[in-house]
Order: C-alpha cells, then structure tokens, then sequence
C-alpha cells in the first residue's frame, strides 16, 4: 500500500491534552493551597546603643532631646501624655507640638533629623499607645504622602512597678 | 436529510479558553506568593501605623523576636520567656563573630503585640543592648488608610 503524501491533504495531528491540563490544574491547587495573604508591615528603626556608651560619645551639634512621658492607666490603656513636662491631649496635639519645636523641615541638617525624642513610658502601658506616639512624632501623612519629622528616637530604660 | 442518530457522537470541545484561563490564574498565585523568608506568627496582632512603610531594601540576616500579648517571646519558632532571650542571643552574636560580623551592624526586628506591655518590649531592648545590639526595627503593620 502506498503511503500518503502529505502534498495534497494536510494532516490534522490530535495533541492529547488530558495529562497537560491535569500538571496544570495541580500547579494551580499547589498556588491557593500554598497562598498566604499577608498585610504590609513597615518598620520603625531605631538606633540604641547601650546608655553607658552613648553618654561617653558627646556631640557638639547635639540639640537637647524632647522628652515623652505616657502614662499608662489601671488596665494598660493611656492615660496621659506629656511632652517636656507639658500635658499633651492626644496624639495629633503632640505632632503639633513636634511641628511647632522643630519646624516643618525634614531635609538634611535640619532641626527635626538632629532632635531625639526619649519615650518614657509606663511598663503596663499597651505597646499600642507607644507606636501611635511614634507614629505621632516620626512624621505626617499630607496629600498621600509621608513627610519625615523626627527620626532619632529612643527609650528609657524599663521601670517595672 | 434525516438527522444522523444513535452511535456516539463525536463532539470536539475547545479546550484552548479554559488553557488560557489557567494559566492566567497560574500566573496570579506565582506572582502574589510570598516568597520572603521574614518570620510572622499569626499569634502576633501588630499596631498599625501610617507612617511605617515598608523597607525599601532587605534587612540582611536580621534577628526577629516576637513579643505575645501575654509576655513570651516567640524566637525561631519557640516560645521563650523575656528573661530567657539573652541565651539565644549569646548564641546568635557567637555565630556572628565567627562570620566576622559586629554585633552592631545587625537588626533585630521587634514584632510585638500591640496589648503587649511597653515594659516587656523595653526588657527586650535592653537584653539585646547587654548583648552588644544596637540597631533595632520596631515592626507594625502598614495601615494605608488616610
């Protein structure tokens, strides 16, 4: 029998699909399976070397650091706060406040990268309260954007009781 | 012309969409996997904050200690208490030392309940500082919201 040419007639091949679309539908189960929705999550950083250490290096251009204190209630939650002694009403008043120390100037050399906060915080106060507080001193949000204010921040050291 | 019955008929079915179609999803999953290897624990309900953006670069071999609201400190996947942490610490500034890395130039990130008590995430700093760490990342979640 003489074989076909395939000069006339095209010849119409059957790809067998059943083993590509299974590899494709296990790879697609793997993916929801393995799939993990995670929320953003930004950082705060915070240089603090050792107490001892930092006082033994002085800076002359070093401008007094702003003082925070949060105090917390009975059950953890804030109860006041004070900046430099001074009660503070809230959060958005003690951003004021920064803004009206340190001007609305965050670039380089300017007053708010020099100026340090120190939290003082109470050891049952929520930790909640202390990263609105940050938040609060770190910078604003204006039209969308993030405008940096203070970016040396530190601790004192814990105080339990 | 009579219709054609009985005996099976031979329907071709387009697979060529559906192909499509899947591959498209494919390519969703592979692109919105997380890939990243930072260490989260579902147990840790993070503060939020507008202005913690997250990092432009990644933080290179970072140590990352969670603190649970009820004070223990999740570390490498184990629940240790706060007084306990500077062990593992001796521990991770020795296998620094012998990479011929500073103990300074690490960052520990700090993921802490937000109904954790400030004191214990202070007591965290502090241990760290006796260790010789001095960098630090206080983590929360970015909250876009304006």
């Amino acid at each position: 029998m003489a074989r076909r040419s395939s000069s006339g007639l095209t010849d119409k091949v059957e790809i067998n699909m059943t083993p590509m679309i299974d590899v494709v539908f296990q790879l697609m189960s793997f993916f929801m399976c393995t799939l993990k929705v995670v929320a953003p999550e930004g950082d705060f950083d915070i240089r603090m070397p050792i107490a001892a250490a930092a006082a033994a290096a002085p800076d002359d251009q070093q401008v007094p650091p702003v003082r925070v204190k949060l105090s917390a209630g009975p059950d953890g939650s804030l109860a006041s706060i004070a900046m430099n002694g001074t009660p503070v009403a809230d959060f958005d008043e003690l951003r004021k406040r920064i803004i009206g120390l340190v001007g609305a100037d965050s670039g380089p050399n300017s007053l708010a990268e020099k100026t340090e906060v120190e939290f003082d915080a109470d050891y049952a106060l929520k930790y909640v309260n202390v990263v609105k507080a940050i938040t609060a001193v770190s910078g604003k949000v204006e039209n969308g954007q993030v405008v940096e204010l203070i970016r040396k921040i530190k601790f004192t050291p814990p105080k339990k009781g | 012309m009579a219709k054609r019955s009985g005996g099976p008929s031979n329907t071709e079915i387009d697979m060529t969409p559906m192909i499509d179609m899947t591959f498209q999803l494919i390519t969703f999953f592979m692109f919105v996997m997380n890939f990243s290897e930072a260490e989260q624990d579902d147990r840790i309900q993070l503060p939020s904050s507008q202005i913690a953006k997250p990092a432009d670069g990644v933080i290179e071999k970072p140590i990352t200690l969670q603190l649970t609201n009820a004070g223990s400190v999740i570390y490498a996947g184990e629940l240790v208490a706060v007084r306990d942490i500077g062990a593992y610490l001796e521990r991770e500034k020795t296998l620094m030392i012998d990479e011929n890395r500073e103990p300074n130039s690490a960052t520990i990130i700090v993921r802490a309940d937000g109904r954790a008590k400030t004191g214990e995430v202070q007591d965290i700093i502090r241990i760290c500082q006796e260790k010789g760490f001095e960098r630090f990342a206080l983590r929360a979640q970015y909250d876009d919201r304006r």
